[in-house]
Order: C-alpha cells, then sequence, then structure tokens
C-alpha cells in the first residue's frame, strides 16, 4: 500500500503539479468558504445548510495541498483515505478517479464527507497548522469528489467474481453499509436486515435532511443495491430471523452492526414528565417518520421554548430542527464550557447562526410539570471548570447555591446512548460486556466465530467513520475467513 | 406481503385481522406483539398479537379503533395489506406450571393478547380461571375461545348486560378469596390493569400486566415508552410488555400516555 501511495505521489503529473506553483505562493491562498444557505432561509426550510464547493473552489483548495511526502493527513484519517492522491486528482480535474480512491477505503465518501468531525481527524495534522495557517478542507473536497460522481451518474461499481458464499448484516447503518459493500467486493452475496422500515440507519433517522440530505443517502445505497446487494426492511435479526435460520438459510457469516440504542437519561427528578424527550425520539419522529409534515401521521412534539440537553452532534441536530420546526427559542444546555463540547465546531457555528442559544456551564437537576404533567420549565445547576477528569477534559463542578429555573415547554435530552439490547440478548453463547456491548477482537470477531460485529453495538456511541471502519476491518477478516474454510 | 387474509368485526369499533406474516407467524410467542404500519405517511403503531398459524403462516391482531391511525387500521378489508410490519417484539411471557390457579383477566381489547397466555398457561398444566370485562355485552370479545381454555370463565360488565354486574376487581377478588390462586395476569386499559394491581397487591398475589404505552421504532431506540418500574427505568419495547404489575407506577404511565392528546 505504502509503495503504490509512493509511486502515485512520484508519477509525472504530480510532479508538475508540484512544480507548477511555489509552496509559497499556495500556502498564501486562503482556506475556502464553504458556500451555504443564508441562517433566514434554512430554518424556513430543510434544504442542505451546506452547498458544496464550486469546480473552481475544489480546484484552488486542491492547490493548496502540498502534497506531502509523509501525510500527516492520512494518520489523522481513521480509515486511512489517501487523501493527497485524491485531492491532487481533484486539482488536475480528474473527479472520477478522485472519488474510486475515496471508495478504495471508504464505501460512503458522501456521506463522511459530509458528517465526519474532519478538524479532529485528517485536517488536525495537516501541515498548515505548523504555518499557523487554517488547514486544507479536505472534507469539503472529500465531499465534492463524491457528489461529482453520483452526479455524473456514473457510480463505480468494483467488479466482483461471485463466489457464492453467503453473508447476513444485521442493521442497515454505516458499519453495515460498509461491510455490505466491501464484501460485495469480494465476491459474497450480502443481505442486509433492517428492523425499521426504512435502509439507512442513523443516515436516515438520526442526522437531519440538512446536514445530510437522504438523496445522497440513496444514492450510495443505490450503487451497493447495484453490486448485488440484497435489503430486507422489517426484519429484526434475533427476533424475526433467529441466528439458527440465518445458518440453516446458507449463511455462512453474520455481521452484527445493529448499532446504538437505547436512549440515556440523566436520572433526575421529572424526567418522565410529558415534553421531555429522547433526542432518539425526537428525531426519529421527524426525520423517519415525517412528523409535522403534511401527509404524515406521526404526533410531532412541538415546542416554543426548547432545552436541548448534550454538547455533541445530536444535540446540535435536535436544537437546528427545533429551529426548523418553528420553536422561537432554542437553548443548548451543556454541563461543562464550549470549548469542551464534542459536537464538530461546523454544527456549532452552525446551530448559533440559526439563532440557538448556548447556555454553558450548566446542568439540569430537575423538572418541574404544570398540573396535567406537562414540563413548564427546567432547573439547572450553574457549573464551573475543575480539574481535568479522565478525558482530558476539565470537568464541571457545581458552584454551590446557583441554580436557575429556565421556563422551557419541551425538553431534549441528547446525553447518548446504550447499545441496542435486541441482538446481544437474543444470540446464545454471545460474550457481552456489561454495558451490553458485543466483545470482538481486533479482527472484529466476536465469541462465536461466524458472528462479527463492529459500529456502535461494540463501541457504545461513536462516529460514522469508526462505524464503516469497523465495517471494513471486519468484512476483511471475514473474507479470509470465510474463504480458507471454502478451499478446505 | 403483510396481506390481510380475513377481516371480522367484534363490535363497532373493534376489529379482527388475520394478516400474512410467515416468519413473525412461526417466531412469535405469548406475550409479543409486532409493529405496523399503514400507507407511506403511516405512524408505527405497536399490537399485541393475539394468535399465530405457523402452517397458514399468519398471524391474528385485533384492534380498536381509537385514533388517526387505529381508525386507519380498522378501515382495511381483506385483501389490503399494511405497508409493513415487523415482529415478534418485546419478551415473550414467563409460562410454566404454577403452584396454584392463574387468573387471567382482561380488559376490553386486552383480551386478545390474553388468549394466547391463557392457552399456554393451561397447556402449561395449570389451572386457569379467566376474568373478562367490558362495559357491556357488546364489548366483549373472544368469548367462546377464552372459555374453552379456562377452567372457570367469569364475565364482568359494567351494566350487567352479560355475566354479572361490576368492575374486573370484583371477579379477581372473589377469586383470590376462594383460595389457592398463584399469580394474576392482567392486560387491558391502564385504569383497569392499575386496580387489579391495587387489589393484588392487598392480597399479596404476584401479578404480571402488559403495558401498552406510545412507541415509535419498538425496537429499544427512541424511549417514549420508557415507563418507571420499582423506581428505575425500564424501557416497554425491549424490557416489557410485560412487569411485575407491583412494581409499575401506573400514575405516571397514565399520564405519559397522553403526551400527545390535544392541550386543552
Amino acid at each position: 500500500m505504502e509503495k503504490e501511495c509512493n509511486e502515485g505521489r512520484n508519477a509525472r503529473w504530480r510532479e508538475e503539479l508540484r512544480n507548477a506553483l511555489p509552496a509559497k505562493e499556495r500556502t498564501a491562498i486562503p482556506r475556502v468558504q464553504m458556500p451555504t444557505l443564508s441562517p433566514e432561509i434554512r430554518v424556513t426550510c430543510n434544504d442542505e445548510v451546506n452547498q458544496g464547493l464550486t469546480p473552481a473552489q475544489a480546484v484552488l483548495e486542491a492547490t493548496r495541498c502540498l502534497d506531502c511526502p509523509a501525510p500527516g493527513c492520512v494518520e489523522g484519517c481513521p480509515v486511512g483515505i489517501a487523501i493527497p492522491d485524491f485531492i491532487k486528482n481533484i486539482q488536475r480535474g480528474d473527479n472520477r478517479e478522485a472519488a474510486r480512491i475515496l471508495k478504495m477505503s471508504s464505501a460512503l465518501p458522501a456521506v463522511c464527507g459530509r458528517v465526519c468531525p474532519q478538524e479532529k481527524q485528517c485536517e488536525s495534522k495537516c501541515i498548515y497548522h505548523k504555518m499557523k495557517k487554517e488547514p486544507v478542507a479536505i472534507g469539503y473536497l472529500e465531499r465534492f469528489a463524491a457528489d461529482a460522481e453520483i452526479a455524473a451518474g456514473g457510480v463505480s461499481i468494483p467488479d466482483a467474481h461471485k463466489n457464492g458464499i453467503r453473508v447476513a448484516v444485521a442493521g442497515s447503518g454505516p458499519a453495515g453499509l460498509s461491510f455490505a459493500g466491501e464484501m460485495a467486493r469480494r465476491g459474497f452475496d450480502v443481505d442486509v436486515f433492517e428492523a425499521l422500515h426504512e435502509v439507512g440507519g442513523v443516515l436516515k433517522y438520526g442526522i437531519p435532511e440538512f446536514r445530510l440530505p437522504n438523496n445522497v443517502v440513496d444514492a450510495e445505497l443505490d450503487s451497493l443495491r447495484k453490486s448485488g446487494v440484497k435489503f430486507h426492511t422489517d426484519t429484526v435479526i434475533g427476533r424475526t430471523l433467529s441466528y439458527d435460520d440465518l445458518l440453516n438459510a446458507g449463511f455462512k457469516g453474520i455481521f452484527v452492526a445493529s448499532g446504538a440504542g437505547l436512549p440515556r437519561f440523566m436520572n433526575i427528578p421529572g424526567e418522565n414528565y410529558i415534553g421531555v424527550l429522547s433526542s432518539n425520539e425526537y428525531l426519529t419522529r421527524i426525520n423517519l417518520m415525517g412528523a409535522g409534515s403534511p401527509g404524515h401521521d406521526t404526533p410531532a412534539p412541538l415546542g416554543k421554548r426548547i432545552a436541548v440537553i448534550g454538547g455533541g452532534n445530536t444535540a446540535m441536530d435536535s436544537a437546528r430542527t427545533a429551529r426548523r420546526m418553528g420553536a422561537e427559542k432554542v437553548m443548548i444546555i451543556y454541563r461543562r464550557g464550549e470549548s469542551e463540547m464534542p459536537a464538530r465546531v461546523e454544527e456549532v457555528h452552525h446551530a448559533k447562526e440559526e439563532g440557538v442559544e448556548f447556555i454553558t456551564l450548566a446542568s439540569p437537576v430537575e423538572y418541574v410539570a404544570d398540573e396535567h404533567g406537562r414540563v413548564r420549565a427546567v432547573r439547572v445547576q450553574r457549573m464551573e471548570l475543575g480539574e481535568p477528569d479522565a478525558s482530558g477534559r476539565r470537568s464541571p463542578v457545581p458552584v454551590p447555591g446557583a441554580v436557575d429555573e429556565i421556563e422551557i415547554d419541551l425538553a431534549i435530552v441528547s446525553v447518548g446512548v446504550s447499545p441496542n439490547p435486541l441482538i446481544p440478548s437474543s444470540i446464545d453463547g454471545l460474550d457481552v460486556s456489561n454495558r451490553g456491548t458485543i466483545v470482538v477482537d481486533e479482527d472484529m470477531m466476536s465469541s462465536i466465530p461466524v458472528v462479527f460485529a463492529g459500529g456502535d453495538i461494540v463501541r457504545g456511541g461513536a462516529t460514522v467513520i469508526l462505524a464503516m471502519g469497523d465495517g471494513r476491518r471486519a468484512a476483511a477478516s471475514m473474507a479470509e475467513k470465510l474463504l480458507q474454510d471454502a478451499t478446505c | 406481503m403483510y396481506r390481510i387474509k380475513e377481516k371480522s368485526r367484534f363490535s363497532e369499533n373493534v376489529i379482527k385481522l388475520v394478516v400474512e406474516a410467515p416468519e413473525v407467524a412461526r417466531a412469535r410467542k405469548p406475550g409479543h406483539f409486532v409493529i405496523v404500519r399503514c400507507g407511506e405517511g403511516g405512524e408505527r403503531i405497536p399490537l399485541t398479537i393475539a394468535d399465530a398459524d405457523v402452517k397458514a403462516g399468519t398471524i391474528t391482531l385485533v384492534v380498536q379503533a381509537v385514533g388517526v391511525s387505529t381508525r386507519k387500521i380498522c378501515a382495511l378489508e381483506a385483501g389490503d395489506s399494511f405497508t409493513d410490519l415487523v415482529g415478534p417484539l418485546g419478551r415473550a411471557t414467563a409460562i410454566g406450571k404454577r403452584d396454584g390457579k392463574v387468573v387471567c383477566c382482561g380488559g376490553g381489547v386486552g383480551v386478545a393478547p390474553l388468549l394466547p397466555i391463557i392457552k399456554a398457561m393451561k397447556e402449561a398444566g395449570n389451572y386457569v380461571v379467566s376474568v373478562l370485562a367490558a362495559r357491556n355485552k357488546d364489548l366483549i370479545i373472544l368469548e367462546d375461545e377464552v372459555r374453552r381454555y379456562s377452567d372457570e370463565l367469569i364475565i364482568m360488565t359494567d351494566d350487567g348486560s352479560a355475566g354479572r354486574k361490576g368492575l374486573v376487581t370484583a371477579g379477581v377478588e372473589e377469586v383470590i378469596k376462594e383460595g389457592d390462586v398463584a399469580e394474576v395476569v392482567a392486560i387491558g386499559p391502564a385504569i383497569m390493569m392499575k386496580f387489579v394491581s391495587l387489589l393484588t397487591k392487598k392480597y399479596e398475589v404476584p401479578t404480571i400486566c402488559s403495558l401498552n404505552t406510545i412507541m415509535v421504532d419498538g425496537t429499544g431506540m427512541c424511549g417514549a415508552c420508557r415507563v418507571n418500574v420499582g423506581g428505575k427505568m425500564r424501557f416497554v419495547c425491549v424490557d416489557g410488555p410485560e412487569f411485575d404489575a407491583h412494581k409499575v407506577d401506573f400514575d405516571e404511565m397514565i399520564m405519559r400516555m397522553r403526551a400527545y392528546d390535544p392541550v386543552k
């Protein structure tokens, strides 16, 4: 792999690109600004906020990349995308090749270009930081190349010689899709089973349209279908079809990617009042069920003054959705400071532009309801930052006596999730941790040799890209094992 | 898929559907439920499975029209199909030989999910006393089927138009007083389960109830169905739907079931 990359970098056209413009001039180019819908317009609709780079913007941004001999960005990428290789192809105008390079490491580049926390991964390792300049906009470029390929219509389907071996996937979120793509590419017959009525997992029920449009997800699903992956909705592995049913149906390997499940709550008084709900419920009602839009029967939780508890991406998604659902005042309530927030910087920025208020260093201690049990206020304990905790972030400590009551009519609790309990509880002999995650080895193999697992069901609650990385790794090791078994 | 093979009507607002769902029919056990969706913009509605025929590949659902979605379901005819149907969900009833009588009491359409439990409890060798309750004679459902699998059957109606006049609790209390009751299973409206639970708590008779809270996905994701059981937060869709009735906070549950009622 290393050698191939070096050869790539040593290609004549790459050298010419590097020599075409002195590094000094390239580094003088300012980082591209993503064209966005104006905040006033976007809170009135669900259209995607980031409009994507124009070809000219993309080429100029790609020119900024210095094509480092030992690129830090690749190390920063959880799936090791050959970043300079794809960027330089954008620079020379070969978007198709750029997309092909992305697909070698990532099954869903159009998704990752939109939802990865690049500032903590690839872009955090960019050489530009050493020059005290803004890093190359790798995420924007990834999205550009992937979108260009989708727009061109000819999504590259890797050729595969069918080997006739059947594998099953439980869950059609990022981990499951990435695994499915990798196995199809290797010639396996892949069947993906989804519990919900729609394929895509968190990409559909969780991440809102304005951040990740469904047609982007659908395009990725289409390319998987074209490569032979079969999808089955309304099927819960462990319930509708048991582990034995799958074995009897001829599946030789099973990849469990059932994702995050039960929402966490804070165990504070009043949390079961009407109007206090999980971000999972809020986003599922609106994104998956279409609550609040014409022709959809699922009721929407509406409020004028909404508190969103938490500082992650899901909290930002909920807050920004609430603005679009007509809430007048939306407050993020987070117990640490803003710089400790786990959300992507861009989401925080967009949320603020859209009028979401940030109440940091505050933690709910109780909800207060009216006589019908409907929440009418949240009492928050003010915090200050103390010593760094195990995560390296300064941990919040309560300020004695500083408790305020904030009037609200809806609270969306977004403080994390626990793994989905359905599959771990329904396969005998499956080793499950006391946190409810499936225990796997470094090859993503569980305690049952034909069962592999990845994504949030293994990690507890992580990112799309890490889930996809798990899917890839599981596919590589399961494929090797099954092909070995087949030749024995 | 999920085609309706037969439709029949118990009363104006209560219907029975026999639906093609071979995988669910094969996998389901007493206590399980399914989630159905009717139409592309349809809600996900949880319904407890009343019966199944593995050979025919069908399950039986009993539906009462109470809201937008249940009215849509009740308007379906034989030959129509559900847009989606998924299951079996939830944990199955713990069936087994009890050390004494098993009292199965059902209110309204709660009798439908109770029937497979009555059957299974009988087959497990128990002496089963069933107590069916409804507002009036017309709302008593599945009487013959329940009678077939019960050693005794008591019918209670609010107006005395069938069986005896009175609430379900009167029937249950009478059986308990006769003695030797090992367990009560109560399925019906939340308010009915609450009062059965209060009664059996007094007599210290272990009691199981099956909760019908609001759900969205039904697979352990949204948390809408959370209930307070013995001071702990539990999720009806994956931890239930059956719980120790004496530990359920029915008042909170009843309050939460009104979450999407129009604000007055």
